[in-house]
């Protein structure tokens, strides 16, 4: 397991598979704090009644138990919100942030405690100041609490597989009239070709307009340059659907293929 | 490269849209990894997962679906190589009774060394209070002003003055928060204070023990004797254990930083102790619970309301009880040797 310089965790599994996971920066992690501090400060002020209540009817022993219920919480949400939320808090859940161990196991809860512990050196002299300073200088973007812990903070992103079948399905591909040039193309068109051809499908609504007539007129040219078809059959194709019939045509299952 | 990029989504998305799902139900706690047969199903739909991932992972397109089955087998092997990890669920009791003595024996090296620091700083702080008062305002910190302001002799004819009321009605339960709050994060502190390779840790043990020191000294040389002990007994005799028990993980997790003795990795010596830390810390703070009801609710009182050989003798049993728990509770029976 190392840390690349793009600040991503990587993790070999037993099972001989490498997967990587993407650290959250100073700024993310500061908002997360921030939030989290304000929501304690806000549970402080609605529970402020009840414990003032707690201090009247109760008398000596309220005003105790209150100051402990003070303590805890001050203290302890944190904690308790990383323990039972399996490594969020609510400004990390916010920020789509989660803390795990650094080997991309599970927390362990001695884990959370000693993160939390740690964190009032790492606030020091203020701000968080030496957390942050420690944090910059570490390829895992780890403050004190967390070196010692053995804990990193993960971005969480939600994912989907790409809708390939929805790319290449649907329209007429044109190009399936000329079976010998289809075979042409798919000799002469690379691995990295195809694929960047897919992947332009794939993220096509990333692109801005310009910059998707741009790179469709460039790949479309690079194709027609490659194999050339008939002029009727390729009449009237926008660039955009001439790539598409091409990556249809690149990925389309032949029979014995797999 | 995948030739049919098209089918293979097609084929797998099934096996990982249920990898997806029963990794949700595991994590909602709706499933359980106890449960053999379920627990290799699920393991062959990660294999399967990884073994889609590896398929993919040579070469550089697709980005989409790699960050989809990186995060869905991140996932994964989280929760099924954690299995073991979190099989047995907190035991409060069980964890007191045998978790932290067991840690504290473990690690009694940081134990003895935080009682050493604590002795040599005892001793410079009587030497100081011996050699003139001077010095007094210098030694205590300044919530002790009543140490400083006056001898102990006047303080122990105002405490012992008879009073038609109790001076601690009204306020006795809200005093033992404070104190429990104050100590629990002065000790906390200690133990964080470790990450400094044990420096401050060190440092804070060294002075608590010339307060304590100078303190013993000032009341010795005053012929307050039985007075000392029957004021800080009661109380002190678990809440000086427990700042020492805080100062011992500070030092553990110091010398694990340093890394004297062990051929680990700085990383692999951190993962070890980091249970040990948090058990001492939990049991710190529960001695300080305790340490916080007795000082607020009978450390207070003195003779004639509560005679000095009760109080002398509810501290000396609560320090053998002490001693014999965190030394003795938690011992396994020792396994017969083989015949």
């Amino acid at each position: 397991m190392n840390a690349s310089r793009t600040a991503t965790l990587q993790i070999a599994t037993p099972e001989g598979v490498a997967f990587s996971l993407p650290l959250a920066g100073p700024f993310t992690r500061a908002m997360a704090f921030s939030i989290d501090f304000v929501a304690i400060m806000a549970a402080m002020n609605v529970i402020a009644p009840i414990l003032r209540a707690m201090q009247l009817l109760g008398g000596d022993t309220g005003m105790g138990v209150a100051i402990l219920i003070q303590f805890v919480c001050m203290e302890g949400a944190r904690m308790a919100m990383e323990l039972f939320w399996r490594g969020q808090t609510l400004g990390k859940r916010v920020m789509g942030l989660r803390v795990m161990d650094e080997s991309g196991l599970k927390l362990r809860p001695s884990q959370v405690v000693v993160r939390n512990l740690l964190r009032f050196v790492d606030m020091l002299p203020m701000f968080y100041a030496l957390g942050g300073v420690v944090a910059l200088f570490n390829s895992r973007s780890q403050r004190l609490g967390d070196l010692a812990a053995g804990t990193v903070v993960v971005r969480t992103i939600k994912t989907t597989p790409p809708d390939v079948a929805a790319v290449l399905a649907g329209k007429y591909n044109s190009l399936r009239d000329h079976p010998h040039l289809e075979a042409r193309l798919r000799q002469k068109v690379g691995p990295e070709e195809a694929q960047v051809a897919l992947n332009a499908l794939v993220r096509r609504e990333e692109l801005t307009p310009e910059a998707k007539i741009t790179l469709f007129e460039n790949l479309a040219n690079h194709f027609r340059e490659l194999v050339k078809f008939p002029e009727e059959t390729v009449h009237g194709l926008s660039d955009e659907q001439y790539v598409r019939n091409v990556v249809e045509t690149i990925f389309r299952r032949r029979k014995g293929a797999d | 490269m995948i030739a049919d990029l098209k089918t293979f989504i097609e084929r797998e998305r099934p096996v990982w849209q249920e990898l997806e799902r029963e990794l949700g139900r595991v994590r909602e706690g709706l499933a359980s990894l106890s449960d053999l047969k379920y627990s290799r199903h699920l393991l062959a739909l990660y294999q399967r997962a990884s073994a889609d991932l590896a398929r993919i992972q040579g070469y550089s397109a697709e980005p989409e679906l790699k960050a989809y089955l990186e995060n869905l087998v991140g996932t994964g092997y989280a929760e099924i190589h954690s299995a073991t990890r979190n099989s047995r669920h907190f035991k409060p009791w069980q964890w007191l009774t045998r978790t932290f003595p067991e840690t504290f024996r473990r690690q009694l090296w940081g134990f003895n060394v935080a009682v050493m620091l604590t002795l040599v700083g005892a001793m410079l702080g009587g030497i100081l209070v011996l050699h003139g008062n001077e010095g007094r305002e210098a030694i205590f910190p300044s919530q002790f002003g009543h140490l400083v302001e006056q001898t102990p002799s006047q303080r122990v004819a105002r405490e012992e003055r008879p009073t038609e009321f109790d001076r601690m009605a009204g306020h006795k339960a809200k005093f033992s928060a404070e104190l429990m709050q104050n100590n629990i994060t002065v000790s906390l502190r200690a133990l964080a204070f470790g990450i400094t390779f044990g420096i401050l840790t060190v440092v804070l043990l060294f002075y608590n023990g010339v307060i304590l020191g100078a303190v013993a000294v000032d009341y010795v040389m005053d012929g307050q004797i039985v007075f000392l002990f029957g004021w800080l007994l009661p109380h002190g005799s678990i809440e000086i254990p427990a700042i020492l028990v805080a100062g011992q993980g500070g030092l553990v997790l110091g010398r694990a930083l340093i890394g004297w003795g062990t051929p680990h990795s700085l990383r692999k010596r951190l993962r070890l102790i980091t249970p040990d830390l948090a058990t001492l810390a939990g049991g710190a703070a529960v001695m300080l619970v305790w340490a916080g009801i007795v000082e607020a609710f009978f450390s207070q009182y003195h003779a004639p309301v509560l005679p000095y050989w009760v109080k002398i003798t509810f501290g000396t049993l609560e320090l053998i009880g002490l001693i014999a728990f965190l030394f003795l509770c938690g011992r396994r029976a020792s396994s017969k040797p083989a015949a």
